[in-house]
């Protein structure tokens, strides 16, 4: 069912897509529309909640083990003396990522996706009884680490930062255009490993991010050794400035999910219908 | 699916014989699971028969450099013209519901 790889319901969107089936069992094309467009109605109610309470929110994707749950320890112990972080996780079906999180003294919530392979706008909703976003400054969502699906889903956050971890080689953006696209940021992590690494070159991993039409600035880091997390810092304080802007001229930010094509093409009327054959007779 | 059912239904088909659908390479949808998800979502109705055809659309993209509009590959997306990124996708990101082909009773 899914629209990507097989599994397009989660148990946020689930009763939607019950609800949706007419008698005789039939979904798919519609529903994907209808459900990317519900999936999108209900980010605007979460982006809605985020802003009222003046909270920039980020959505981190990256493959498996890329080191999403290290960057945000990281982050937090430089940040948590300044800013109220909060971070919900996505994560297939332990808890460890959110205790490693907790640990670090703010609050975390987990989404348990179970089978589902990304998050969407409702499970992210559905997290947000679970936690206070009053006072908040800055809040990650740690998405389920996968470099497909997670790139078609507006959770209502305001920035999407992808990582690359140096050892899953440089070719990467060309191999995923879809999730390299959707990048405000790119992170290319553990670079402390570089010098075992006769093959990774950042030069060609930004040269294929560019290639795909996005000018995205790239940043380089460690968690290990702390390389590069200066600069991560400082874009994230640029970006909580740039919102705060934003929101005094009662306007928001919203992550890079291009869907020119889709918008362009995709209006009704587009539907066309031919009837072929008169072969009725035959039938009766 | 619920598409093609009421356009079947509006025009009164008796069967649905082909249902065509456009997709571009950057949409993220995958064509033979989109097909697979089809015939399971037909079995029982009246395109249970329905031959499913997907086409793969062009990326194109306008240079607002040059101003030119070119065919893109998927994973460069930079204008043919000029070599320019600051592009505008044209098309290569939708799902469209292309054409739906009945046998009527009339
Ligand atoms: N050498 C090195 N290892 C790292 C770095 N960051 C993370 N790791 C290691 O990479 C592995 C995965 O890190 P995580 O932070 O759990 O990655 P993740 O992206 O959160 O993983 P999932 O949530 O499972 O997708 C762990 O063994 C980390 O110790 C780094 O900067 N350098
Ligand atoms: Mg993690
Ligand atoms: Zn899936
Ligand atoms: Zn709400
Ligand atoms: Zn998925
Ligand atoms: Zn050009």
């Amino acid at each position: 069912m899914c629209n990507t790889c097989g599994c397009n319901i989660t148990p946020g969107n689930r009763p939607l897509v019950m609800a949706e089936k007419p008698k005789n069992g039939v979904t798919t094309v519609s529903v994907l529309q209808n459900l990317l467009s519900k999936n999108n109605h209900q980010a605007e109610h979460n982006r809605a909640h985020f802003d009222a309470q003046k909270v920039l929110v980020i959505n981190l994707m990256s493959s498996p083990g890329s080191g999403k749950t290290a960057l945000l320890e990281a982050t937090i112990k430089r940040l948590r003396d300044s800013l109220k972080i909060a971070v919900i996780e996505g994560d297939l079906e332990t808890e460890n990522d959110t205790k490693r999180i907790q640990a670090q003294g703010v609050p975390a919530y987990q989404i348990m996706t179970g089978t589902a392979c990304h998050l969407d706008a409702h499970l992210v909703h559905n997290a947000l009884h679970h936690l206070a976003l009053d006072g908040l400054d800055l809040l990650f969502i740690e998405n389920v680490g996968n470099l497909v699906c997670p790139a078609s889903f507006d959770l209502g956050h305001h920035r999407n930062v992808v990582l690359l971890s140096v050892t899953e080689g440089d070719d990467k953006p060309a191999k995923y255009p879809v999730m390299f696209r959707a990048a405000d940021l790119m992170l290319i992590s553990k670079t402390d490993l570089l010098p075992y690494l006769d093959d990774f070159s950042a030069i060609n991993a930004e040269q294929n991010l560019h290639n795909l039409a996005n000018d995205a600035p790239v940043i380089e880091f460690s968690a290990k050794d702390g390389n590069g997390l200066d600069a991560w810092i400082t874009w994230l304080q640029s970006e909580i400035t740039a919102y705060k802007a934003l929101l005094l001229k009662q306007q928001t930010q919203r992550p890079k999910i291009q869907q020119d094509g889709q918008l362009l093409h995709a209006q009704p009327g587009n539907s066309k219908f031919y009837p072929v054959s008169n072969k009725a007779k035959v039938h009766k | 699916m619920d598409q093609v059912m009421t356009i079947a239904k509006t025009h009164h088909a008796e069967k649905v014989v082909r249902i065509i659908v456009r997709i571009g390479p950057l949409s993220g949808i995958e064509p033979l699971l989109l097909e697979s998800a089809f015939s399971i979502s037909c079995a029982g109705t009246i395109a249970e028969e329905a031959e499913f055809l997907t086409e793969t659309l062009p990326i194109r993209v306008l240079c607002n450099n040059c101003g030119v509009e070119s065919e893109a590959a998927i994973n460069n997306l930079l204008c043919q013209n000029c070599g320019g990124y600051n592009t505008k996708l044209l098309s290569g990101d939708e799902l469209i519901l292309a054409r739906v082909e009945l046998e009527n009773a009339d």
